[in-house]
């Protein structure tokens, strides 16, 4: 049986990898490649690196730590951030990234998502999407999340772009509920359940983990693929061996739990 | 042994690449017939689509060097698909050194396709392939297309319904699942692959 994924996500500025809270106020946790192998030995399924500079600075994303990384790595891995064209995602993907994700260029040009698609197939196509409810009820998507003081809120209807994203060939939605994001209280279930009921392509819960309950909720309730996480991990608050013991132990399905 | 990775134009030829290096083997890249030549162990990795795959192969002028081959090749996800007669994906004709036709895989509200992720192998046959690989090992995989399981399946995973995971059939055989990207489980096949199948 197909397992539930376990997704850490580590931000990487300059090569090294930093960690922050909402965004905000990053620092240093280490160099990437030991960040990345300690994650794979304690039993991640699979690890995102998002590079926090290259999207807001308009840079292209180094593929030189994406190597080393591909390298060292035996699980698969996606790169996320800086990546506008086809031949941004060519040199991550040659450089041994698996898949690439891709956000804010989406929304600024929704056909990069089919050209991707076409160039590479559908498999490594991740669309991340940024999102938050507004005062009118309604989910709707942020771009330029990677800068607090460049995040816009769109009119776009999340619900109407994760249709439109799997559409034009995304191959597997990252939704990062951003209300939740950095907070652990909990992943944002009601959204990621109606996301879920209109995506049909694998969907990755990210933002709000801060106990193992949270994460045994967002399988359950919410029927996510994977469950992405950052700072439980990295703060050591959640060791990724206990966590798959007690999905194994509530019934979700897993790799790697005695 | 002299190891060599067939460049079909997938994405992953790198990571394949690497996978081999992690376990002590320097493979050589084929772009055409005459890299083959005094090659002890061929692989066809493969990430895309059916019909480029094979433009690329047939642009390098190496489907007919594929096709006699002599020494052991393993097709990896794509590249094991490219194995095969036929494909649904674009309705191209493959090597057709395995018989049979790759089919595109049901889609229902539990398995959803693309089949991403870990998923566990069963009906793991005992085969030097195979050694040390036991049912219910997770692997990873990546494709929407899938071989159904047949007389050369040697290993089995289920997404909605059973498919092939694992085939060999004489010196050809194949991964649907990526070995570069299945952790202690692929490793182990490569190995087996590098140090003994049967030809």
């Amino acid at each position: 049986m197909l397992s539930r994924r376990i997704i850490p996500c580590l931000d990487v500025r300059d090569g090294r990898v930093v960690k922050g809270v909402r965004f905000r106020d990053h620092v240093d946790m280490g160099d990437i490649v030991a960040l990345a192998t300690r994650y794979r030995d304690a039993g991640a399924d699979e690890l995102v690196f998002y590079d926090i500079t290259a999207s807001p600075e308009g840079r292209s994303v180094d593929s030189g730590w994406v190597e080393r990384v591909a390298r060292a790595l035996d699980i698969p891995f996606c790169v996320a951030g800086g990546i506008r064209s086809v031949e941004d995602a060519r040199r991550v993907l040659q450089a041994g990234a698996d898949k690439i994700s891709i956000n804010t260029p989406a929304l600024e040009r929704p056909a990069l998502i089919g050209e991707l698609a076409a160039a590479f197939g559908t498999q490594c196509v991740v669309v991340g999407i940024d999102s938050m409810r507004d005062a009118d009820g309604q989910w709707r998507v942020r771009r330029d999340s990677g800068d607090p003081a460049r995040t816009r809120a769109l009119a776009t209807r999340t619900l109407d772009w994760v249709v439109e994203a799997q559409r034009l060939g995304a191959g597997e939605i990252v939704l990062n509920c951003m209300a939740s994001d950095g907070v652990r209280q909990g992943y944002d279930l009601p959204q990621l359940r109606a996301v879920r009921a209109l995506c049909s392509v694998p969907l990755i819960a990210s933002g709000g983990a801060g106990t193992i309950g949270h994460f045994i909720e967002v399988f359950r309730d919410a029927d996510v693929d994977g469950a992405l996480a950052a700072s439980v991990f990295h703060g050591g608050e959640i060791r990724i061996p206990d966590l798959k013991r007690a999905l194994h132990g509530a019934g979700v399905e897993v790799r790697h739990a005695a | 042994m002299r190891v060599v990775v067939v460049d079909a134009g997938g994405a992953n030829l790198g990571s394949v690449c690497y996978a081999l290096e992690r376990l002590g083997i320097a493979p050589t890249i084929a772009h055409e017939a005459s890299d083959l030549d005094d090659a002890e162990r061929v692989i066809l990795p493969g990430v895309g689509a059916a019909g480029p795959a094979m433009a690329c192969l047939s642009a390098q002028g190496l489907v007919e060097p594929l096709r006699r081959l002599d020494v052991p090749l393993l097709g990896i996800c794509l590249g094991m698909q490219l194995l095969y007669e036929a494909s649904e994906e674009g309705d191209i004709a493959g090597l057709g050194v395995l018989p049979g036709k790759v089919v595109r895989m049901r889609e229902d509200r539990v398995a959803r396709v693309p089949h991403m992720g870990w998923n566990t192998l069963s009906d793991v046959r005992d085969l030097p392939l195979l050694d040390g690989i036991r049912a219910g090992d997770h692997a990873f995989f990546v494709h929407g297309y899938a071989v159904p399981v047949g007389t050369d399946t040697i290993a089995t995973t289920t997404h909605g319904a059973p498919f092939s995971a694992v085939v060999q059939r004489g010196a050809y055989s194949g991964a649907q699942f990526h070995p570069e990207r299945s952790a202690e489980v692929g490793a182990r096949l490569l190995r087996n692959f590098i140090d003994g199948v049967a030809a």
